[in-house]
């Protein structure tokens, strides 16, 4: 069980949980003690509040539906201190879905709201062979970035929330939804999450139990692989015939700059990551010139790396910071300040990672229902789209008093959403062979626009073999100016979690070395540590230092569960 | 009785606290959460009424703020406060501590309570002292840094923390009680409460509703003014000792501490 | 002519550390204004000999009065009184709660500007400015009086205490009247000491320890060198190691513990991450003692000696007994 370097894939060290046992709760509590909504949407990020603003848009039309709803139409539920808290994305956005969403907002006005810092006018993708070289080569297709916009997902949550608020929606912040209520085979709810559990679990003298949330239609809005929506993926085998899903990490920091950049830029390696295939690493960076109100000139900088790597060294977070040494980066974050750092993973599989989106009772959009192009980077407008459509759905269906959402699959495919992602949908598995031998398959995917047949196969994470290589050798040791250890970076993101909170945190807790370093390596917040004294070859106790974690959901790509943490716990970004 | 809790919003202890560059005052956007030492308060009021020992017909929650205030009070609602009161004005705007305390006064009288509590202090300011301010106009015995406290009788018997270990006192009632972080383990609101807090009475009163007289509140009447606000002195570089012989190093290091009178 | 009228604390027949500290500056400061310093005790029967004694750290006068000991309100009264009968331009507290609590009801009596937190005061054209933190310490504002009376509450520790050898204080007993909300509170009982609760928060000296200790028995050389140091000096902790279990969560130190601003924090086996810095930047003077070099603490610390920590304490602890003379 515990062999030598270079066999050991964390899919044969699953962590101790089982979902539907445990995140689904069947049947209601009675009436007098429930809540009862119109549509609850689970997740107060850019997807969820799109559902939402859309939905109240709707039924501000719709009187008599409205009114059919109840007390409370609408309810988000966010276990952030408040939308945007826990919002991560480079980010450029395609403008359409969000112009469609609030046509009377203009770009200039969403600058002013602080949520956008500019149109893109410049752009240029490079090669980055060395520390110091930097090569710039023709823009490929999915980076034409031309008239999209920079914007913060954080803060545009933060927007969002405003005007569902204003709207008439109940937003739930401090909130975890802890399970998937299913009653004959239909969700019908989700429970909110205790509060005021120890260590260990046990009530403490302050102890709040959860509340079922009755809801005639359900969104899963929770982003990257989250926690009901894996639940109910299983529950009712959303991922039958599909590939299975694959996940990117990306970490990415915020800085204020003396002289603004001039342009959008991408970068896709090799340097700093390893090209040999044994390595499996696949990624990219980005640097985003921004502008914010205030006419102060900003940089968002970014790490990205597939979780598909085989050296259990590698590492997002340290792969930025040596990132930030290359020259051609100091030249434009010299003598700047960093203001932000945060991490999140992605679901990258693209169209044939995506679940089936509906099931009775409810519906998943953006990120939960892997709507991401990793050839482009862009997911944010799709989120909107997908908010925009399943709010158009559920009204419908509710309106006329039908009870199947289903049609909201079809909707997502005649979309954007779907036609974008199907061009792609070929274009990003051959990497998984490797740079050199993946990129040309890969370019030939792209050029074709996906017009060429087939489907090609993911493999899982977590099924590859992890073996301690020497990537780690590569990085800077952190100076706290420029470059940053990873607990002075989790201190920035305000992550105030409760001394005593319990672990939401899923793993074995005695696993290989190989499986130790993995974790303790790929967490950017340094949530895993082994121990000073454990066996170099052999079984290790890891130690896990939850109340560090961002919930970025990198974990549960490699072998681990991220589970509900109490509401209000975890970091408060604001501008990433 | 009637129990009387002043709360405050305040940034989100992870909000990066700075200061407005053009007002020279806090900058006061961002994040903000009812003041975390106000819950300890609010939990107090909340015990006393269920401990039975004196009856208690209402616990309201008191602010001095602007609009977005009303969050804080939403939030002391669903701890448990019956109902609560906005005094918002823009003449109120950059008063200091006194005249904070002053304004709170005016309006507490219009509610006659038998009881006001509060936090120790707040986030923000960190002050500790508004508690003294309000009890001087109010003209009631007050006692800060209270972490026990019992009705008994018309009167409350409190423990706090003083510079000497722990005093015991008798208040009577009317009082000003601030209380610290170690008097309980505040509760967390349900959400049925949560969600009804919106629909409780909330009263917002403008200064000249309460009587304030305007000359007595507002920035430019701070009897102290805040002048300038500069970096601290930079700390000088560290010594450092490489130890190899430990009996050498410890005297450098008595030397050190001697040189500095911390012996 | 400007005189300073200066509170000063007494428990147990002697003067409070702080309240010597404000007596001491206040002198200064009313040397600077061309004034005089006065200090003001109030108590059931205080003893001349002890208000006399203020002399001694540049008090000119001391004014007596008779009133319960340990409340605020009383002083508010009396200082109100002391005040209106004239010469005060400005009331001087040093760092106690106590102190807070009546410079604060003084201000709202006389409607005088208040500052409080004050780490220094300086004299500038016949006025006094005060100095205090703002943000977490992360700058310094200053403040100016624009009331006919100034009060100035000073910091834990703030001021430093100066003997001037100026001999006795000429003492008077000042009479004044308790307004009714004065005599709603009455002390039961006085300073009890409960040994269990480790207040680490007012502690002048802290000795800290981290998971360079080890393992949970470390933590008797921390206790050892705080006895050395005797005083009210006391252990403090780490999160890590309470999360460990080795030292409870009262005495934890950082963003999620205590913050802490004693005269002399040592830490040992500390790494120093911005977790716990924040909890005991403001120390006045760091001294870390760690076998790892690249440590971040050693880049804010005072002084820090790079060493094995299981060798270093029991030596320092004998050195510091030897040097108390104990």
């Amino acid at each position: 069980m515990f062999s030598a370097n270079g066999a050991v894939a964390p899919a044969a060290y699953p962590p101790p949980v089982d979902p539907q046992k445990e995140f689904i709760k069947r049947g209601l509590d009675p009436e007098e003690e429930l809540i009862e909504v119109g549509v609850a949407i689970v997740g107060g990020g850019t997807a969820g509040l799109a559902c939402a603003n859309r939905l109240l848009q709707l039924l501000a039309e719709d009187p008599e539906t409205m009114e059919r709803l109840g007390e409370v139409p609408v309810a988000v539920i966010e276990k952030a201190k408040t939308c945007g808290g826990h919002n991560l994305s480079g980010a450029v956005m395609r403008p359409g879905p969000l112009l469609e969403l609030f046509p009377e907002l203009t770009r200039e006005q969403w600058r002013e709201e602080g949520f956008a810092f500019g149109e893109v006018t410049k752009e240029a993708v490079y090669l980055t062979p060395t520390s110091k070289l930097a090569v710039r080569i023709p823009t490929p297709p999915p980076f034409k970035n031309h008239g999209n916009e920079v914007v913060s997902v954080s803060a545009l949550a933060r927007y969002q929330q405003r005007e569902v608020e204003e709207a008439g929606a109940y937003v739930l912040t401090e909130t975890s939804a802890t399970q998937l209520i299913v009653e004959d085979g239909r969700v019908v709810g989700v429970r909110s999450g205790d509060k005021g559990r120890g260590k260990d679990g046990e009530p403490l003298s302050n102890f709040e139990p959860g509340t079922d949330i009755k809801a005639r239609a359900t969104v899963l809005a929770e982003g990257c692989w989250g926690h009901l929506t894996g639940t109910a993926i299983r529950e009712f085998d959303l991922a039958k015939d599909r590939e299975p899903q694959v996940w990117e990490l990306g970490v990415k920091e915020v800085w204020k700059v003396p002289k603004p950049l001039d342009r959008l830029i991408h970068t896709m390696g090799p340097w700093p990551l390893k090209v040999a295939p044994k390595y499996g690493q696949i990624g990219g960076t980005w640097l985003y010139p921004m502008t914010n109100a205030a006419g102060e000139h900003l940089v968002s900088i970014g790490f990205v790396v597939e979780l598909e790597y085989a050296d259990a060294t590698t590492s997002a977070h340290d792969l930025l910071q040596t990132f930030k040494t290359h020259s051609f980066v100091r030249r434009i974050l010299d003598g700047g300040e960093r203001i932000a750092w945060g991490a999140k993973a992605l679901p990258g599989g693209g169209y044939w990672s995506m679940p089936k989106l509906s099931m009775p009772g409810a519906l998943l959009v953006g990120d939960s229902g892997g709507m991401v192009d990793t050839m482009a980077l862009k997911g944010v407008h799709h989120c909107i789209k997908s908010g925009i459509l399943a709010a158009e759905t559920i009204h419908s269906a509710l309106a006329r008093g039908e009870s199947s959402f289903e049609a909201y699959e079809q909707a997502i495919e005649e979309s954007s959403v779907g036609r974008e992602l199907w061009e792609v949908r070929n274009a990003r598995q051959p990497l998984q062979k490797g740079l050199l031998l993946g990129g040309p398959l890969s370019g030939v995917q792209q050029i074709s626009k996906g017009r060429l047949p087939g489907r090609a196969n993911w493999h899982r994470n977590d099924e590859k073999p992890m073996f301690i290589g020497d990537t780690k050798d590569e990085y800077v040791k952190p100076d706290g100016k420029y470059t940053f250890d990873k607990l002075s970076s989790v201190f920035i993101t305000g992550n105030a979690t409760r001394d005593d909170a319990p672990n939401h945190i899923r793993v074995r807790k005695q696993v290989p070395r190989e499986i130790a370093e993995t974790w303790r390596w790929m967490c950017p917040a340094g949530v895993y540590e082994i121990p000073e004294d454990a066996p170099e070859d052999g079984p290790v106790d890891v130690i896990v230092n939850y109340t560090n974690c961002v919930q970025c959901g990198a974990i549960t790509a490699k072998g681990g569960r991220l589970t509900a943490p109490e509401g209000g716990d975890g970091p408060l970004y604001q501008i990433t | 009785m009637k129990i009387c809790v002043l709360v405050k919003e305040v940034p989100d202890a992870a909000v990066e606290k700075k200061l407005n560059p053009s007002t020279g005052r806090m900058d006061r956007s961002g994040e903000k959460n009812l003041n975390p030492y106000d819950t300890h308060a609010i939990e107090a009021a909340m015990q006393i009424r269920e401990g039975g020992v004196a009856p208690v017909e209402e616990i309201v929650a008191v602010t001095m703020g602007p609009e977005s205030a009303v969050r804080a009070l939403h939030k002391a609602v669903s701890l448990g406060a019956d109902r609560s009161v906005h005094l918002c004005d823009d003449a109120l705007a950059g008063s200091d501590v006194a005249a904070t305390g002053y304004a709170l006064a005016q309006t507490l009288t219009r509610e006659s309570p038998d009881l006001v509590l509060l936090g120790q202090q707040s986030d923000d300011g960190e002050c500790y002292t508004i508690g003294a301010v309000v009890a001087e106009h109010l003209g009631m015995p007050s006692l800060t840094q209270v972490i026990k406290m019992d009705v008994e009788s018309g009167a409350l018997r409190c423990e706090r923390q003083a510079e000497y270990g722990y005093d015991t006192v008798q208040v009577s009632l009317p009082a000003v009680i601030s209380v610290g972080d170690a008097i309980n383990e505040p509760r967390y609101p349900s959400l049925k409460a949560i969600m009804g807090a919106k629909k409780k009475q909330l009263d917002t009163v403008a200064a000249a509703d309460v009587e304030i007289d305007a000359a007595k509140v507002g920035g430019d009447h701070s009897a102290a003014q805040w002048v300038a606000a500069k970096a601290p002195p930079a700390k000088a570089a560290g010594e450092i000792i490489e130890d190899e012989d430990t009996g050498e190093t410890v005297e450098k290091i008595i030397s050190w501490l001697d040189e500095r009178k911390l012996l | 002519m400007a005189n300073i009228l200066i509170y000063a604390l007494h428990y147990d027949g002697a003067i409070n550390k702080n309240s010597l500290g404000a007596v001491s500056e206040g002198a200064r400061l009313a040397a600077e204004l061309g004034g005089e310093a006065h200090a003001i005790l109030l108590g059931e029967n205080v003893p001349h000999e002890l208000a006399a004694s203020l002399g001694n750290y540049g008090a000119k006068k001391v004014l007596v009065a008779e009133g319960p000991e340990g409340l605020a309100q009383p002083l508010v009264d009396a200082m109100a009184k002391a005040i209106g009968d004239g010469g005060y331009k400005y009331a001087l507290f040093g760092g106690g709660l106590l102190g807070f609590e009546i410079g604060a009801g003084l201000a709202a009596r006389l409607g005088a500007g208040v500052a409080m937190e004050v780490t220094a005061v300086r004299a500038e054209g016949g006025e006094l400015i005060a100095e205090r933190p703002i943000l977490g310490d992360s700058a310094i504002s200053e403040i100016k009086y624009r009331s006919e009376v100034g009060i100035i509450i000073g910091r834990l520790n703030a001021f430093e205490t100066k003997e001037t050898g100026g001999g006795d204080a000429q003492v008077e007993e000042l009479s004044f009247e308790l307004s009714a909300h004065s005599t709603q509170a009455k002390m039961l009982v006085r300073g009890e000491q409960r040994g269990a609760d480790v207040d680490i928060e007012g502690a002048n000296v802290l000795i800290a320890g981290g998971r360079g200790l080890g393992k949970a028995e470390g933590f008797k050389l921390c206790e050892e060198l705080a006895a050395a140091f005797g005083g009210n000096a006391a252990v403090a902790a780490t999160r890590a190691v309470v999360d460990a279990g080795w030292y409870p969560y009262a005495a934890q130190i950082g963003q999620t513990g205590k913050t802490v601003a004693p005269k002399l924090y040592l830490a040992a086996g500390i790494s120093g991450a911005i977790q716990h810095k924040v909890g005991m930047q403001s120390s006045e003077n760091i001294v870390a003692i760690n076998k790892d070099s690249n440590a971040p603490i050693f880049e804010f610390s005072d002084l820090g000696v790079i060493g094995d920590l299981n060798k270093i304490l029991p030596k320092l602890t004998e050195a510091v007994k030897a040097k108390k003379g104990s």
